[in-house]
């Protein structure tokens, strides 16, 4: 990934790469907060906003700090904590200054913590050896990606709620066909990058 | 404490069993499960993890303080997953190559932080032992009969032993990601329908 463009970056981490649907990470959040829109949208915000973050962050940790000491085997830890102060740092400064915001994100923020889509993300970049700028190109798109298979997938399921499911298959069995049957319309952008 | 230890260990394997009932940790369910190796190689090491947060969290559950257990108990569960990330490097390399990004993300998997919370801080050493065991296990088994399903059906083996002869032609959906959802979903319908 370290050698495509921007904008091919942004490209894949949404559709090609999706974060849900072709990596499998965050299926959590994706199939507790999915039943009504209202919680889909912001989940959807606040993973955007703690994931970009989160993504300077953990760069900044990993190449200034472990890299140079050799403490390569840290970084999982290390990793999760930054997230989770991050989160709680979050949550504060917003709760403090902008409470409009906090009331929307309110509940969905301390969820993040165990979203593992946000931890995958920066590991992933890791990984791939993105530089700064790209790392937060590709965190960017992997939350948007994120919200966008999140919101695409409340749509369908809140017109579920009106269907006649057969018993056996209702609530999460359901959702997790039709949630499969997203990740099929997503696949047909493999190979776009 | 009504419960006896036997109980605490056997709710796991099917009353609540982490994957199908509380619909928790699904992202290594469909992630890993792309053969049976790797489900039960996945499990194997979320087992030891959850066991071993079990005990120590139960072990300091007086310790601890209320205000600060959740980020206590995600540095105790981080440090038992850097141990397996360490000891699969030494001596299970491919599968560790295999697993990849889904080693580090025990940490942030719902069922053991789950187990922390809902069970290790409340109740005594061996009971939480015995239902981090049984938690651990009912999830190596979800994995593996998952990771069997696909294997069969996506590459025509069995634990890499060919079931339906060379003429078979594998469904590829099966191991591709769309698949993992569809199979799940008809796994969960299926143990509803036992209800």
């Amino acid at each position: 990934m370290s050698e495509l463009g921007y904008f091919s970056i942004i490209i894949s981490t949404i559709f090609v790469n999706n974060i849900l649907l072709a990596k499998f990470l965050g299926n959590c959040p994706f199939l507790g907060t999915s039943k009504k829109m209202e919680t889909a949208v912001g989940m959807a915000m606040a993973v955007v906003f703690v994931l970009v973050m989160a993504g300077a962050i953990t760069w900044v940790i990993y190449y200034l700090f472990l890299l140079p000491f050799d403490l390569v085997y840290l970084r999982t830890i290390a990793f999760i904590l930054v997230i989770a102060s991050l989160v709680q740092f979050v949550e504060l400064f917003l709760k403090k200054s902008i409470p409009a915001l906090y009331a929307g994100l309110g509940i969905f923020l301390p969820l993040i913590t165990t979203n593992c889509a946000v931890l995958g993300a920066c590991v992933i970049n890791i990984d791939e050896e993105l530089g700064f700028l790209k790392s937060l190109v590709a965190s960017f798109g992997f939350a948007v990606g994120f919200g966008v298979a999140l919101i695409l997938f409340a749509g369908v399921r809140e017109r579920i709620t009106l269907a006649r499911v057969p018993k056996p298959l209702q609530d999460t069995s359901i959702g997790l066909i039709t949630a499969g049957i997203i990740a099929l319309a997503f696949f047909s952008f493999k190979g776009m990058v | 404490m009504a419960k006896t230890i036997t109980q605490e260990f056997t709710k796991g394997l099917w009353a609540e069993i982490a994957p199908f009932r509380l619909v928790l940790g699904l992202c290594p369910v469909l992630g890993v499960t792309t053969t049976m190796e790797n489900g039960i190689g996945m499990g194997i090491a979320t087992t030891f993890v959850l066991l071993c947060s079990n005990i120590l969290v139960s072990a300091l559950r007086n310790i601890i303080p209320q205000k600060v257990r959740i980020a206590c108990f995600i540095i105790i569960i981080a440090t038992f997953v850097i141990v397996v990330e360490l000891v699969m490097q030494a001596y299970a390399y491919p599968l560790f190559l295999k697993l990849g990004l889904f080693i580090p993300l025990i940490v942030v998997n719902c069922i053991v932080l789950g187990r922390a919370e809902a069970f290790a801080y409340k109740n005594g050493l061996l009971f939480s032992m015995a239902d981090g065991l049984g938690i651990g296990i009912g999830f190596t088994l979800s994995l593996a009969a998952l990771g069997g399903v696909r294997e069969v059906l996506g590459t025509g083996t069995f634990y890499g032993a060919s079931v339906f002869g060379p003429s078979f032609q594998p469904f590829e959906f099966m191991i591709q990601a769309p698949g993992a959802f569809v199979c799940l979903g008809l796994m969960l319908c299926i143990m509803n329908l036992f209800e």
